[in-house]
């Protein structure tokens, strides 16, 4: 493995730190061991997985040099008006490298940059290299340190101070090769008073065998900036996801995090913000569906370091058909960490007999003066509002479509609009096969 | 035309909670229905909406002359029966203008031509009814006080347009204001079926017929003159 770790730097032409710190984490790697917790993990081969793939284009800054084939995939996804948002500025991943990269004029006379993370690495080494697997440790997990030695692609994002940019930024990416692995790794550095807000959308065809996805994504909010950072995950369903999203947060700086999942066989996902600063804010949203054969180990975490930092925690799980879905989530108040606020709210629904839904919060508090709460609620659709609504002539299955919908709803008007729809797709089958 | 009902007996927990209940409203009639706590009065609501909790063993109920006990709930609205509940239970999430769109489009024969003429009707019923504009936004009976609730029912009421209704303790938890505007529901055409505790409520919505329930069994029926009775003597007397 190793010798192949020497070849993805060298294609890649990469720095020698970039090399030193690819072999650091196989170093990792091959030591630590699997998680003793959370979904069953021991059916991954290591061995099996295709940590590389060189792409066969090159990369494409005009739309109309895409080829038609990629189009076809984009509109089969059904990614609404597709070509209109990449044309105004979207970093595409095809397999492990860019074919597509647009970036508007206007951003690149503001001083940001958003450009692809290989392409990044090259031209701006010495800015990357202080946040590289910084937020994210690599030895924090085998999977982090999996990901620091094969991460390929991914998305690198600079806002110089006091740039707010209104339009999201967005990037699509997808794998689609047989035993395809995705690594993509996304840094996002807002400095001191700038504000932007990113759309990270994954959707994956189908295969035949077991799929590997470890991303990793590092925010780094400054002081008095803020930064919405958007998923929806829909990887097909033998993808084992163990993506890993991390941010720092300086004083008075804001950070969101809203994740839709919704595909994937297994998906461990717990979006972390260090709230380093005082006053320090961040707010975690969550929705996690799981129909046959799914596990979703869903969560967050918020550490809390600065004074008078915040933080909401608001997660909302649905089950269906023997899917599983787990919260696993963690508040964590240093001392000193003096007025603190943390708010947890984790409710799951369950549908049909065989389903499972199960909840882990943890709150660390080692300082006397903060507010910590926590609420959870697991349940099934109640008779009560099913009669409710069916008294008022809706049909049972439209009836608990919309008391679905309602569960969600304070995620889902968080999400981009066009991630709604998909998802109302998937509830509207959820509410027509409740009972299994 | 009418809703009838005629010997119906219900059960909930196993239990025979009513026992043989008659009763008639026709078009633009009001029937009181009184009686103390526990007589069975929310029950023969629930049963008549179709509450599975509440399941028909005896007797038959219908709309214009068509069975209403085997059908579901929501067919049973949109053959022109509406409940307004005591304790409308809360949907979150669910707002109120997204849950009378569904409704209206299921329920209704004269449906709203647009969503924009929809939105007007909603408006102009909710002004009839004193309703805050922010609130048809909110989550259905989500952090609403036991008036405002009531008001929202009424407020379906007036949207749905049907031809009989229940109203299950409307009175309870709305002030002397609110209470005037029930005079507002009262349609020459629309049959309803008012179960109340107080007589305070006949001023704005007077009775055709007044019946007394005990122990699931109607033990009285008349006039007017009954009220007098009642509010006299309490409902001790009736057996």
């Amino acid at each position: 493995m190793e010798s192949l770790i020497k070849q993805i730097s060298k294609t890649k032409h990469e720095p020698k730190w970039m090399l030193e710190l690819r072999l650091e984490g196989l170093k990792n790697f091959q030591k630590m061991p699997l998680p003793n917790w959370g979904p069953d993990l021991t059916a991954i081969d290591f061995g099996k997985i295709n940590y590389f793939i060189k792409p066969a284009q090159e990369t494409k800054r005009d739309w109309s040099q895409v080829p038609q084939k990629t189009k076809e995939i984009f509109a089969k996804l059904g990614i609404p008006q597709a070509e209109r948002r990449v044309l105004s500025g979207v970093g595409a991943q095809w397999n492990s490298g860019i074919v597509y990269q647009s970036l508007k004029e206007k951003l690149k006379k503001q001083g940001v940059i958003f450009a692809p993370m290989d392409e990044a690495i090259k031209q701006y080494p010495d800015l990357i290299r202080p946040y590289f697997m910084k937020a994210i440790a690599v030895d924090n997990n085998k999977f982090s340190a999996l990901h620091a030695a094969v991460w390929s692609g991914g998305v690198f994002v600079y806002l110089p101070e006091g740039v707010k940019i209104k339009q999201p930024l967005e990037g699509y990416f997808w794998l689609n090769l047989k035993q395809g692995g995705q690594f993509e790794h996304t840094i996002i550095i807002a400095e001191e008073g700038s504000e932007l807000t990113y759309i990270e959308g994954c959707s994956a065809p189908v295969y035949s065998q077991n799929s590997l996805h470890v991303g990793c994504v590092e925010v780094f909010v400054k002081e008095k900036a803020r930064v919405k950072f958007s998923t929806i995950q829909n990887w097909s369903k033998n993808v084992v996801n163990l993506g890993m999203k991390r941010a720092i947060i300086e004083k008075a700086g804001v950070m969101e995090w809203v994740s839709a999942a919704l595909g994937s066989q297994i998906t461990m996902s717990y979006p972390a913000s260090i709230l380093k600063g005082d006053g320090a804010k961040a707010g975690h949203l969550s929705l996690s569906l799981a129909g046959q054969g799914q596990e979703l180990d869903t969560g967050g975490q918020i550490i809390h370091l600065g004074e008078n930092t915040s933080g909401t925690i608001i997660s909302k799980s649905i089950c269906q058909n023997g899917g599983r879905t787990a919260y696993r989530g963690l508040v964590k108040m240093i001392k000193g960490a003096k007025k603190a606020k943390a708010s947890v709210s984790c409710d799951s629904l369950i549908l049909g007999k065989k389903s499972r839904a199960a909840t882990f919060p943890a709150m660390e508090i080692d300082e006397s003066d903060v507010v910590a709460l926590h609420e959870a609620k697991t349940g099934k659709i109640s008779e009560e509002e099913l009669f409710y609504l069916m008294s008022r002539g809706l049909s049972e299955t439209e009836a608990t479509s919309l008391i679905i919908n309602g569960f969600c709803e304070a995620v889902v008007k968080n999400l981009p609009l066009e991630y709604a729809v998909e998802i109302n797709r998937l509830i509207d089958f959820y509410a027509e096969h409740s009972k299994n | 035309m009418s809703l009838k009902i005629q010997n119906l007996e219900v059960k909930a927990q196993n239990e025979l909670i009513i026992k043989g209940v008659s009763l008639e409203i026709k078009p633009g009639e009001i029937v009181a229905l009184m009686g103390p706590n526990g007589s069975g009065k929310s029950s023969l609501a629930n049963a008549l909406a179709g509450n599975p909790i509440y399941p028909p063993v005896g007797g038959q109920a219908s709309i214009d002359g068509k069975n209403l006990l085997n059908l579901k709930p929501n067919e049973r609205a949109k053959l022109g029966l509406f409940l307004a509940w005591q304790n409308p239970p809360a949907v979150s999430g669910v707002s109120v203008e997204s849950l009378l769109r569904m409704a209206v489009l299921n329920c209704r024969q004269r449906r709203c031509r647009t969503v924009c003429a929809f939105r007007q009707e909603l408006n102009r019923e909710a002004v009839k009814l004193k309703i805050n504009k922010s609130w048809l936004n909110r989550g259905i009976n989500v952090g609403f006080s036991g008036g405002e609730k009531k008001k929202l029912e009424l407020l379906q009421l007036l949207l749905l347009k049907p031809k009989y209704a229940v109203l299950d303790e409307i009175d309870s938890g709305l002030d002397i204001d609110s209470l005037k505007l029930l005079a507002k529901i009262n349609q020459p055409r629309l049959g309803i079926l008012l179960i109340t505790h107080y007589t305070r409520i006949f001023q704005y919505l007077k009775p055709n017929k007044v019946l007394v329930m005990k122990q699931g069994r109607i033990a009285a029926s008349g006039g007017r003159e009954l009220i007098k009775k009642i509010e006299k003597d309490g409902y001790g007397k009736f057996n």
